[in-house]
């Protein structure tokens, strides 16, 4: 038996409590409890996670210590020498990122008639879209409506969205979703073509659509296929490590490296969508997170560098169900519809202390308190605490085989490791899974630097300070369509200048100035888990 | 003192501790991994990895990622292997058996060994989805390959040459697209929105100071 002696005991705590827990209906906290709740226990609110940005558009705004460390950086172009009168690639719009945004992006603008590339660092679609696992929001029931869906994303980024990004989320949503179905995706509909849904934490109305718990997988491996059927050119293995701007200071393209060979190379374009995804890799406040490998901040280093503004980068989301134990899969995502589907949170003595549907900022900082100042939280190996998603319960309320076939890759995750949540509860801790904040864009999805668009996690201000579940994958795919359409009409009416490199120089120098200057190469490409001697 | 298992990495002995996925063994004996891994939790399908335990006759597929090491494991990545991706425009297929004759004919010379099933990092169906390919059952071949990865072991095991996890990307989309009922509660509000009969709405709250909004959301009632 792999559990320990300890979560023996507490599992049959609760085991005996099931019952009584499934019927029970916690209490949602009120607008002042959660704002006490986060206050204390969010780790957006550790001072000690932050630090102050020295140089830039957003001087002075504070920002995790990790994240400052690759703004304040060594550009990697200084130590390199890059002839930009030798252009390898020469597009009509160059979209950096290979996951959901980036191909939406892609897909669309070339179906405006430009002539686009992708360029990634690892393969196209080895992205954070490929592991969101429980769906997708979008309010195309009759209950439902684009004001409804509103209201729920104003409330969980706590008010400070910018309303132009959300209108155009929640009103593109429905028009998302029929796009994807009529690529081929495979939604969940009963048999006359109602979609399946559910609710998410923090929603309204059950808006959550989904393709069993693959639904990000589902969505990615379509738009791959798509970008490959349009024999769309896209370099693999090929990470941008800082953006060209022209003599005017418009984007134009990319200063490329081949992540195997060290290979440099020169990508000139009318326009840059920079598609780069998250920063869980950064581990910020040393959080195990969910994010694929690449997930480092990329396209945030390089969009600062090149004057584009951050937004709310000192928010990000720690998803309250990270795997606690087993050790191997630490940090991985058990998706937020495990909790739609009715299985509750409970604590080591068997209790629900909290609506398992609250935002997941507060889910995650009542876990944090259940197994700090609160001492009810079960021991892991690794010297962590946990609490228990009490999976069991989902077959229960449904009927036995619902689990197996809603959730088939949490079932796999877990029995390969010879856990199987349908007979035992799972114990789960916070992960770091999402950066709310990033570059900011305006209603045209560029941001204040010419023809320079972002898409999908590396944008700030669409989910304000916190982001609902199923907004993500929505807003990847309205938001990379918008910018691929926006580029594909831009590069149209777009002369490209000099091409230059001076902003680079530029910012170098006033780190010099502001004595930030440091050693570290960024942006940080990938993370190092090679054992340190 | 930890526990400690010997690995083959490509051949060569390296001594990790015991509990280590394939992935994090290879970190910990030095290798900063580029190639051969994406996701780090079994959707991507980037860590495909054959190994064999010493004295077991049995070669074994897995996901590096979600595999956990076992003393005296040989283990090989395959980090690309050449599938055969056909193009195709989705507007103008049609979900008939037609289309898998001309595209992926190869599925036909499947001579039944059952290699691509063993293999599965998933544990699919793989030889039962590409039966269901050959007589053009989309949806049954759609349904059994959802949980696909598209690591390509199954292709690196096939006499036949057969790119399975392509064959069975063409059915689900063929299946999303052409097979599965309309969703018409989606087509209405697609026009709704359309047609401007939601933009009031959305406007008003958008005029809204951040008080009336905290109201809203504070109050608002939500669906059981």
């Amino acid at each position: 038996m792999i559990f320990t002696e300890e979560m023996l005991q507490s599992m049959k705590k609760v085991e005996a409590a099931r019952e009584a827990n499934i019927t029970y209906e916690p209490a949602r906290m009120t607008a002042e409890e959660k704002e006490a709740l986060l206050a204390e226990y969010h780790p957006d609110y550790k001072d000690a996670g932050f630090a102050t940005i020295k140089t830039g558009p957003n001087k002075g705004e504070k920002a995790p210590v990790e994240l400052v460390e690759v703004l304040e950086g060594h550009s990697r172009v200084l130590d390199l020498c890059v002839d930009l009168n030798k252009i390898d690639y020469d597009v009509d719009v160059l979209v950096i990122g290979g996951g959901g945004a980036g191909s939406s992006a892609a897909i669309e603008a070339h179906e405006a008639g430009a002539n686009v590339m992708i360029a990634t660092k690892l393969r196209i679609g080895d992205a954070n879209t490929m592991m969101a696992e429980g769906g997708i929001q979008a309010a195309d029931k009759p209950n439902d409506s684009p004001a409804q869906h509103y209201i729920d994303v104003m409330g969980g980024g706590h008010y400070v969205n910018r309303p132009e990004l959300v209108r155009k989320l929640v009103m593109d949503g429905p028009s998302a979703i029929k796009w994807l179905n009529e690529l081929g995706v495979e939604f969940d509909k009963d048999e006359n073509g109602t979609m399946i849904t559910t609710h998410g934490g923090g929603t309204s109305r059950k808006r959550m659509h989904a393709a069993a718990d693959y639904s990000g997988a589902e969505i990615m491996r379509t738009l791959r296929d798509e970008v490959l059927n349009r024999k769309i050119p896209v370099l693999d293995f090929t990470a941008a490590i800082e953006l060209i701007l022209d003599d005017e200071g418009k984007a134009a393209g990319a200063v490329l490296q081949n992540m195997e060979t060290g290979e440099v190379l020169v990508a000139r374009a009318k326009c840059v969508v920079l598609a780069t995804g998250g920063a869980g890799r950064m581990h910020y406040q040393g959080f195990p997170t969910s994010n694929h490998h690449g997930a480092t901040a990329d396209g945030l280093v390089l969009g600062y560098r090149a004057g584009a503004k951050l937004l709310y980068q000192d928010t990000l989301q720690y998803h309250p169900t990270g795997v606690a134990f087993p050790q191997q899969i630490f940090g991985a995502l058990v998706t937020e519809k495990v909790r739609s589907m009715g299985a509750k949170l409970v604590n080591s003595e068997g209790e629900v202390y909290v609506h398992p549907l609250e935002t997941r900022d507060v889910n995650a900082a009542a876990v944090i308190r259940e197994c700090s100042t609160r001492g009810k939280g079960v021991s892991t190996p690794t010297g962590g605490k946990a609490v228990w998603l009490d999976t069991p319960m989902i077959d229960m309320i449904h009927g036995k085989g619902t689990l197996e076939k809603r959730l088939p890759a949490m079932l796999r995750m877990y029995l390969k490791f010879g856990i199987d949540m349908r007979e035992t509860p799972i114990l789960i801790y916070p992960t770091l899974h999402y950066q709310n904040g990033g570059l900011e864009i305006g209603a045209n999805g560029m941001t204040c630097v010419e023809n320079l668009y972002v898409a999908g996690e590396a944008v700030g201000g669409i989910h304000g300070r916190n982001r609902l579940m199923g907004n993500s994958l929505l807003d990847i795919i309205v938001f990379g369509r918008h910018a691929g359409q926006q580029a594909g009409a831009k590069c149209k009416e777009t002369t490209v200048g000099k091409l230059s490199l001076d902003h680079v120089t530029k910012y170098d120098n006033e780190l010099k100035k502001a004595n930030a200057e440091s050693n570290v190469p960024s942006p940080k490409l990938f993370p190092d888990y090679t054992r340190k001697l | 003192m930890e526990k400690m298992v010997n690995v083959f990495l490509y051949g060569k002995k390296y001594e990790v501790p015991a509990g280590l996925t394939i992935m994090e063994a290879m970190e910990y004996a030095g290798y900063k991994l580029v190639r051969g891994v994406g996701c780090r939790n079994g959707f991507c399908g980037a860590c495909a990895t054959v190994y064999r335990i010493k004295g077991d006759r049995e070669l074994k597929a897995c996901l590096a990622c979600s595999t956990t090491v076992e003393d005296n494991m040989y283990v090989a990545t395959l980090p690309f292997f050449p599938l055969i991706k056909e193009g195709y425009d989705i507007e103008k297929v049609r979900p008939d058996e037609q289309i898998m004759m001309q595209l992926y004919p190869e599925i036909y010379a499947c001579v039944g060994c059952n290699a691509c099933t063993k293999s599965c990092s998933q544990g699919l169906s793989v030889m039962q989805y590409i039966a269901h390919a050959q007589r053009g059952e989309y949806e049954k071949c759609a349904e059994l390959s959802f949980d696909c990865v598209m690591c390509g072991i199954c292709s690196s095991r096939c006499p036949a040459g057969i790119s399975h996890p392509q064959v069975a990307m063409l059915a689900r989309r063929l299946n999303g697209k052409y097979l599965s009922p309309e969703s018409l509660h989606l087509t209405e509000r697609c026009k709704e929105i359309e047609d401007g009969l939601c933009t009031e709405a959305i406007e008003a709250l958008m005029q809204k100071p951040i008080a009336e909004l905290k109201e809203l959301y504070n109050n608002r009632d939500i669906e059981k």
